[in-house]
């Protein structure tokens, strides 16, 4: 069955291991901005979607729905090539970063409606009878709450988040883990060591944010 | 003083509040009884705004509640209002619980509005659990903390919305303690309660709501003792 | 409104293209769910002692990219001398993608059964065999299938990544059609409402499913 003719060469794609982490930095680093950016666009996707006016809730629901039912490559290629119809060139980082963002936003979105949900309207009856303003009570009162309930799948999307920056590669992006590796790649031809060895450290990187979160969550929901 | 003229609350088709009158004086204590759905926690959140009235006025002081110019936020400074659920913020320390208010609507400093939230907390017996989260307190401390939270603020007026509705029987004393020690102080308040052993001690007045109307207001001697309306028999002989 | 030099025949391309997404999304799933139940049963029946190198594997294949995976599989059955066309290497990875999913949805069903209801069947007399079919499968089913229809339709989003291994689905056909004929975004709009009409119908249902069956709760 295994009929290797083929030498793997593991030390001399281990020395390719320095690059390959500055490569993991930057995949860290896209799908951390993409996560901060997609949180605060989903915040305002979830409020508009319950809207009652339809000029707010129409635009808010397609973006939900094209992210949710296109591919996120699909979505990445829009940014990179689509928006050349308009004129505008976005550098891989900036197509990647935009793509991935409005996949998580579109997606955080969901979550956050349904964590709207959960706070009981007495709450900002609450806030609103001490005298606070309407966006003051849902800043101070609503939001932190919200938070709390959408934290398990908002670490979740942070994982298919640096999951999905592996993309970048398709559009020229040569500076995140997979650019990298695939430069390597195309120089040494050590496909199997190279990605072999990318596939260790995106499990690492998942599991790294994984633990982070859950510290993150013992640390701010105490109660 | 709180002025309340034929006041009609409409949820939809369903006719709530039917032309309500009451004035409360300052120094007033003032309670209102009555059977579910007689409309009596609902003119709560109409005199702080909360809802707004189909016609007829609200006054607090000569300003109008429901009239456009009038900054609703502002206003609710003056009155503070205790829920049935105790409608504590899960999220913040009993003390922050009290200072948010303190310190994003009047601007105060952290140091300035612990202080006050201190000596509200202790006031209310809850002086040693300032750093604790409300899912750590029971009903009844959670309830209390709630009327700290709304005291904190120096209202003139207090509304309170059957605070002990929800309560373990065994929790209720404390709460009605709580509020008894304030009408004490000279705070000019109106309780929708259940009640009436409290009902009778401290209010001035007792008003007897019926399906929208006030069918009765006099002194809690006088509503309990010689009930004029046939309903509020009605009412005194089945909670009895 | 759009003036375009697409063509009938350049459409049917793309809609061909959308037949192979189809396709290997058909064979992934149809592969990934068999395995995927199965795993789902014996991570939710034995002990996680005996299960972990399981869970480990299935915890790998759901925290690296796919892309990774797609790499690797081809350059190792290379190696391997299997001479797998880029399609079956395509519907192997995939498949074993929607396996790793699948036994999650398997074990988060299966859990949400009660212990009591189970226990009321076992003392009803009922083996473990009566009990898994008549009780716990049609209960889990319930729970399962809304999660399993939202499987389904990002394995068929994610099979997308497979032109990278050079095969022709329908993102790759309208890249094809973006360079020769420069218009990316009308040609890439075309694209996304194919995926919009496969994806969003069978999303509404699967909500619409989700919601009926927990009212009757």
């Amino acid at each position: 069955m295994f009929d290797f003719s083929y030498r793997f060469q593991w030390a001399q794609a281990m020395r390719h291991l320095p690059r390959m982490l500055e490569g993991a930095l930057v995949t860290l680093e896209i799908a951390i901005l993409s996560l901060v950016v997609g949180i605060a666009i989903a915040v305002l996707l979830a409020v508009a979607r319950d809207s009652k006016y339809i000029w707010l809730r129409a635009p808010a629901t397609a973006w939900v729905e094209v992210a949710r039912n296109t591919p996120a490559l699909f979505q990445i290629y829009m940014a990179h090539f689509g928006l050349g119809s308009f004129g505008i060139y976005l550098s891989p980082y900036t197509a990647l970063l935009a793509g991935i963002a409005f996949n998580n936003a579109g997606y955080l979105a969901e979550t956050f409606r349904g964590a709207l949900r959960a706070i009981p309207e007495t709450q900002t009856r609450a806030g609103r009878s001490l005298g606070m303003g309407q966006a003051q009570t849902f800043r101070l009162i609503v939001m932190p709450q919200m938070f709390r309930v959408a934290f398990l799948p908002t670490t979740n999307q942070m994982v298919w988040a640096i999951l999905m920056t592996s993309l970048g590669v398709t559009v020229g992006m040569a500076t995140d883990l997979t650019g990298i590796v695939q430069n390597l790649n195309a120089r040494t031809f050590r496909t199997f060591e190279l990605f072999a060895i990318a596939a260790v450290l995106y499990y690492l990187i998942a599991k790294t944010v994984m633990l982070g979160a859950q510290l993150i969550a013992w640390r701010l929901f105490r109660y | 003083m709180i002025e309340i003229e034929k006041v009609y609350k409409s949820f939809g088709k369903l006719e709530v509040l039917k032309g309500i009158d009451l004035t409360v004086n300052k120094g007033e204590v003032v309670s209102i009884i009555g059977g579910s759905g007689s409309g009596k926690s609902t003119l709560l959140t109409c005199i702080n705004g909360l809802e707004p009235i189909q016609s007829g006025r609200i006054r607090i002081d000569q300003t109008e509640v429901h009239a456009r110019s009038t900054d609703l936020n502002k206003l609710r400074r003056k009155i503070g209002i205790v829920f049935q659920q105790f409608n504590a913020f899960p999220h913040l320390s009993v003390l922050d619980n009290v200072t948010l208010a303190l310190r994003k609507v009047l601007g105060m400093s952290r140091r300035e509005a612990e202080e006050i939230a201190v000596k509200q907390l202790e006031h209310v017996g809850l002086g040693d659990k300032l750093k604790v989260y409300p899912s750590r307190l029971s009903g009844g401390q959670q309830q209390r903390m709630a009327i700290a939270r709304a005291l904190a603020m120096s209202p003139k007026y207090m509304l309170f919305d059957e605070v002990t509705s929800a309560l373990d029987p065994l929790l209720v004393g404390e709460v009605l303690d709580t509020l008894k020690m304030l009408a004490e102080e000279g705070m000019t308040m109106i309780c929708v309660t259940h009640e009436m052993g409290f009902a009778r001690d401290v209010s001035k007045r007792v008003a007897f709501f019926h399906q929208g109307v006030m069918a009765e207001i006099a002194p809690p001697d006088q509503l309990f003792g010689a009930p004029q309306h046939p309903e509020t028999q009605k009412f005194l002989s089945k909670v009895r | 409104m759009f003036d375009t030099a697409m063509t009938w025949n350049d459409l049917m391309f793309m809609l061909r293209g959308a037949g192979v997404t189809l396709w290997i999304t058909a064979i992934a799933v149809a592969g990934g769910t068999m395995l995927g139940v199965v795993f789902g049963v014996i991570r939710s029946s034995l002990s996680p002692w005996v299960t972990w190198p399981l869970a480990f594997v299935l915890d790998i294949l759901r925290s690296v990219p796919l892309l990774i995976q797609l790499v690797l599989v081809n350059s190792f059955q290379a190696i391997a001398g299997w001479g797998w066309s880029p399609f079956t290497t395509s519907c192997v990875v995939l498949a074993l993608y929607t396996a790793a999913l699948v036994t999650e949805v398997v074990r988060g069903a299966v859990l949400a059964v009660p212990e009591t209801t189970r226990r009321a069947a076992r003392s009803l007399g009922m083996t473990w065999a009566q009990d898994q079919t008549q009780i716990v499968f049609p209960m889990a089913l319930r729970v399962g299938l809304p999660s399993w229809i939202n499987v389904t339709l990002g394995v068929m989003k994610d099979s997308a990544l497979v032109l990278w291994l050079g095969i022709i689905e329908l993102l790759r056909a309208s890249q094809i059609l973006v360079t020769r004929l420069q218009e990316p975004m009308f040609i890439l709009m075309v694209a996304g409402a194919i995926y919009f009409v496969i994806s969003f119908p069978i999303a509404r249902l699967g909500e619409r499913l989700e919601k009926r069956w927990r009212e009757n709760d």
